[in-house]
């Protein structure tokens, strides 16, 4: 086992695997009861999940480089899904290929640790160098409309995620317990699991539609139940990966949950203003990677910046 | 040529690890109807043309036991056109050569009628070209042609969107996008060439709308 992962964020990956195992027997209980095709959907998420975690955990295990470069793959994955959906203009090909550049670009600055490049290079750098790129091809039709989307992408999937990573390499000293790993696995297990209490509590009790224009299967209580669930699991879990007293997590965990609602809608009005029901095909049950990210896009930034003022 | 001309190994290297990661990570294909592709030969796969990288993901979708079985028919006036390319050309990517410019007399489909009679699953291009990114042109006859010698061979349709992005005629640098692979229902040769080759359009053309790219109003 590495150095870098403390024993209490090796006790809470354990825990993970506990509850998808608990998941995995529900599911094939449910299977035998009512029949292989009722859940095949759900069979195919929690398969998912596995994978997911497995790889999650493996990298955050071996090492923190190892960790930084599986976000910059996720925010490469999410990033051409993206692209791949939106309308692109064929004059832009060479810009697009420049944003994806700034992938590998902006988690260089994470893995050196260089926060004021990091904190800047996307809003302030790629900002103003993709439209000057965009003015040498020449194209001006819709060019508005394309220099918005293309930056929006970055934004929200590389610049948004690369917060996540950003968390690894924050100094040891302003979370004594579990360090950068355990504010990773903080972040990223509670925005997950504030999705499926949204989505639990939201089947079970939900009556009064939150945004019905953007996302019609979203409820009040959906919400309201998401938010209970996920401070609770703040305040449990908090003791162990990071350095917050019960008040502190409270507040977290309140504003992972508000923050994770708002970003998965922020996704649905995209899709729907584009006209596909998923973004991909990558991960079965879930659709496509951006489905599963989308939550975080809005939790890793508000996150980082809370515990960076507040601790560092 | 026959398989045993095409070297194995390096070509397990280059479409079972190479080919499928580039299509797997750096593309990502979003396949529909999986099922209705053919599991085994003798079989054509017709697909409209944008990329050179069209065949990179016909072929990574199929199960790497069936290499040896697969092989794209490509012109050879591009792909023979001189003997570093005619070498990769043969025995790496495995090409049945096509003559685009016949000779009078000449069967320029012997090759094809050769591989389906050892019973090869060929991959064609109707459209003839890459032509111009993301627009199908018309089909020519050739496929009908080749259909019509051997009426039992089961020819079905692809549609492939994206790559048109990814890798346009022309283009140097490889631009990441998902591909939409949509898979048609085999089509039958019913006995004129003309009738076949126009079902064959239609048969893609029906695919592409299954959905529609998106577009700026």
């Amino acid at each position: 086992m590495s150095v870098d992962v403390t024993q209490p964020v090796v006790w809470v990956l354990a825990g993970l695997f506990g509850l998808l195992v608990i998941a995995s027997v529900t599911n094939y209980l449910l299977c035998k009861k009512l029949g292989q095709n009722a859940h095949k959907e759900l069979s195919q998420r929690i398969n998912s999940w596995w994978v997911m975690v497995t790889v999650f955990t493996i990298a955050l295990v071996a090492s923190r480089n190892i960790s930084i470069v599986l976000f910059a793959f996720v925010s490469f994955l999410a990033l051409k899904e993206y692209f791949s959906i939106i309308p692109t203009r064929r004059a832009d090909r060479r810009v697009l290929f420049w944003a994806y550049l700034s992938i590998p670009i902006q988690y260089y600055w994470v893995a050196t640790g260089w926060y004021g490049m990091f904190i800047v290079f996307i809003p302030v750098y790629v900002f103003l160098f993709l439209p000057t790129r965009m003015i040498m091809i020449g194209e001006t039709q819709n060019f508005l409309r394309a220099a918005g989307t293309i930056h929006w992408g970055l934004m929200t999937l590389v610049f948004s995620i690369s917060h996540v990573a950003f968390l690894l390499v924050l100094p040891d000293n302003g979370n004594p317990v579990a360090g950068g790993p355990g504010l990773v696995l903080f972040l990223v297990f509670l925005t997950q699991f504030n999705d499926i209490a949204q989505y639990m509590s939201g089947k079970t009790f939900g009556c009064r539609k939150i945004v019905p224009k953007v996302s019609p299967n979203k409820t009040v209580e959906g919400l309201a139940g998401g938010i209970i669930v996920t401070t609770l699991l703040a305040v449990l879990l908090s003791p162990f990966l990071t350095p917050f007293d019960w008040l502190m997590a409270m507040a977290i965990g309140c504003m992972i949950s508000v923050a994770g609602f708002i970003g998965d809608v922020t996704v649905s009005a995209l899709k729907r203003d584009i006209g596909v029901k998923d973004s991909g095909s990558m991960l079965p049950g879930h659709g496509g990677i951006l489905d599963r990210i989308d939550s975080l896009t809005y939790t890793a930034p508000l996150f980082f910046h809370i515990v960076h003022y507040v601790y560092y | 040529m026959s398989i045993t001309d095409m070297n194995q190994p390096l070509r397990f290297i280059w479409y079972n690890v190479l080919v499928r990661f580039v299509v797997l990570v750096c593309i990502g294909i979003n396949v529909r109807h999986r099922q209705r592709l053919p599991f085994k030969g003798p079989a054509i796969i017709v697909a409209n043309h944008n990329s050179h990288l069209d065949t990179m993901v016909l072929m990574s979708l199929f199960s790497p036991r069936l290499l040896q079985h697969i092989r794209p028919v490509a012109a050879s006036d591009y792909f023979l056109k001189n003997k570093y390319l005619a070498w990769f050309s043969t025995n790496v990517i495995g090409i049945v050569p096509l003559d685009r410019t016949p000779v009078r007399g000449v069967d320029i489909f012997s090759g094809i009628h050769d591989a389906l009679s050892k019973g090869q699953i060929l991959i064609m291009f109707p459209e003839g070209s890459r032509g111009e990114p993301e627009k199908m042109v018309r089909l020519k006859q050739g496929v009908a042609r080749v259909v019509e010698a051997n009426p039992h061979v089961p020819v079905v349709p692809v549609y492939l969107r994206g790559l048109g992005k990814s890798l346009p005629k022309g283009e140097a640098i490889f631009v990441p996008f998902v591909c939409d692979v949509f898979i048609g229902q085999a089509i039958a040769f019913a006995g004129d060439r003309r009738d076949f080759t126009e079902v064959m359009g239609e048969a893609l053309q029906d695919l592409s709308d299954e959905a529609p790219p998106a577009e700026w109003s």
